[in-house]
């Protein structure tokens, strides 16, 4: 206890959890949608692509990541949402593609052109996040604060659209609803989050941080907004756990907290069990 | 009577191959229009046609009598739900009024209170907290119903409605359905059960190798002279 009370005197501390509260709770938000939705296999494709941008984005020497790999990951979500909707090739199919490909290019290019003594350090990195506390540069915090309540404000605002959307599209737009628009909005705002976890739990570990709290919370709950709920207040338990026992013990902060939601997902799905 | 579906020589089929051409009808206010057909003929088709999910190939399709094609609730005939969607029942009702917010994010107190009075009238008040998954084929059916009912009152796409029903479930669903035609709403319902279709039915199109479209009695008398049910 004590040396968690000395460690909160660091600023880097306290930013290190504020921003991974706000983090896992908006990784959360969009959860069930993922689950639920085609939409799954573009989360877990996206975070390959936002590997590949940072990868880039090191080698090049930007201060801040974040300005290269957010638009990239934007853009590219938008593509994959719309060669899914109209195309020959299976949208999966696609998704393998571009998210392998995103993976061996970046890799790639970390190897050749990195100045960094410690490559496969630095990759390993973005791969699972990094293997201390985070240290996030004081814009970044700010980025990322700003970034997590639009992500917020957005998903409140769409709610009850990205419930309509996701429990049945069809009947949506036969009725006149703007399904394409929306669509459109889940997948900027999954792009969003996927580079705001990235920085928390590396690329490879952002589909767990998404998808876990959902599925735990549908364990115990029936209805869309008690599941919601629900999922953002695990998903925020897990993330202060996690964050708090990598210090305490100084295990690598991302897997820890993914840790945590998989022991989390254990215990709902107990509870499940029993009430049923 | 006004017209509000007009249906003039259109082709349908998916991925510019065609299942059925030169399909001609229409519907007007108050209409009860079944429409019939083997299995893999193309009703479904023309369903997802008539709503805009799929393009026509060709013909040309026309909405009148103030009726927009988004006013067509429908009822699909497979649930499209995944199996471990958490989702009450009310949730989904009131998902019926999304195609009238705009932008606008959050249900009014009217529509709320709406879908209030068609969960009632579906008769599924005591299930009004559920969760959807756990009901059964029947209960669903009357939930989406209600959900179709939130989205519009003029016309009700409804296909195959009974399919997989008990038949109590079955004869309060066509009465359900026959008590909302009385009301004005216009009905187009897929169907293979010939004996309702021809207790309920104003207009018949029948669709296949043969194509028929006419009243009830015009396809009973056309019928008759091909010796038993096309
Ligand atoms: N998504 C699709 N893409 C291509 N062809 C399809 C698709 N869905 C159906 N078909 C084909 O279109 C034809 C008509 O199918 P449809 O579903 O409209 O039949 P139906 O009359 O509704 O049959 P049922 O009585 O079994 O419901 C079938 O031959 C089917 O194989
Ligand atoms: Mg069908």
């Amino acid at each position: 206890m004590d040396k968690l009370i000395m460690y909160m005197q660091y600023p880097f501390v306290r930013y290190a959890l504020i921003v991974g509260v706000l983090i896992a709770l908006c990784s959360s938000l969009l959860g069930v949608t993922l689950v639920l939705k085609r939409f799954s296999f573009i989360g877990d494709g996206l975070s390959h692509v936002a590997f590949g941008a940072m990868a880039v984005a090191a080698v090049t020497g930007l201060s801040n990541k974040m300005l290269l790999t957010l638009p990239v990951t934007i853009i590219s979500a938008i593509l994959l949402l719309k060669n899914n909707e109209n195309s020959k090739v299976k949208g999966d199919a696609a998704v393998a593609m571009i998210s392998v490909g995103a993976l061996a290019f970046g890799y790639l290019v970390m190897n050749v052109f990195s100045t960094s003594s410690n490559v496969s350090g630095d990759v390993c990195t973005t791969l699972f996040g990094s293997t201390s506390i985070l240290t996030l540069a004081e814009t970044d915090v700010y980025l990322c604060v700003i970034l997590s309540i639009a992500v917020v404000v957005l998903f409140i605002f769409f709610y009850n659209k990205i419930f309509a959307l996701t429990f049945d599209e069809n009947f949506a737009k036969a009725t006149g609803v703007k399904t394409e628009k929306y669509n459109f909005v889940v997948a900027t705002v999954i792009a969003v989050i996927i580079v705001l976890a990235m920085n928390l739990v590396g690329s490879l570990l952002i589909s767990a941080l998404i998808i876990f709290p959902a599925l735990s919370a549908m364990k115990m709950f029936k209805s869309f907004k008690a599941v919601t709920i629900c999922s953002a207040i695990i998903s925020v338990l897990a993330a202060l756990t996690g964050i708090i026992v990598s210090i305490l013990m100084g295990t690598p902060v991302g897997s820890t907290i993914v840790a945590v939601d998989v022991v989390a997902f254990a215990i709902c799905h107990g509870i499940g069990m029993v009430k049923r | 009577m006004k017209k509000q579906i007009t249906f003039d020589r259109v082709t349908l089929g998916y991925d510019r191959k065609p299942i059925l051409q030169d399909i001609t009808f229409s519907v007007s206010k108050g209409d009860y229009l079944c429409i019939i057909g083997e299995n893999g003929s193309g009703k479904s088709t023309l369903m997802k046609t008539l709503l805009g999910l799929i393009p026509e190939l060709d013909g040309d399709i026309t909405f009148s009598d103030g009726v927009k094609r988004t006013d067509i609730g429908y009822l699909p005939q497979q649930t499209p739900v995944q199996k471990d969607f958490p989702a009450s029942v009310y949730e989904i009702v009131l998902s019926g009024f999304q195609n009238k917010c705009g932008l606008r994010p959050f249900y009014t107190k009217k529509e709320k209170e709406n879908a209030i009075q068609n969960i009632i009238k579906m008769g599924i008040s005591d299930l009004k907290d559920k969760c959807f998954r756990e009901l059964s084929g029947g209960q669903q059916q009357r939930v989406l119903l209600a959900r179709a009912l939130c989205a519009t009152d003029k016309i009700l796409l409804l296909d195959e409605p009974v399919a997989g029903l008990d038949f109590n479930a079955m004869k309060d669903m066509y009465e359900l359905i026959e008590s909302l035609n009385k009301s004005g709403t216009t009905i187009i319902m897929i169907s293979h059960d010939l004996s309702e279709v021809e207790k309920y039915a104003s207009h018949i199109l029948h669709i296949g190798k043969s194509v028929f479209f006419g009243t009830k009695r015009e396809y009973l008398e056309h019928s008759e002279k091909k010796g038993g049910l096309i």
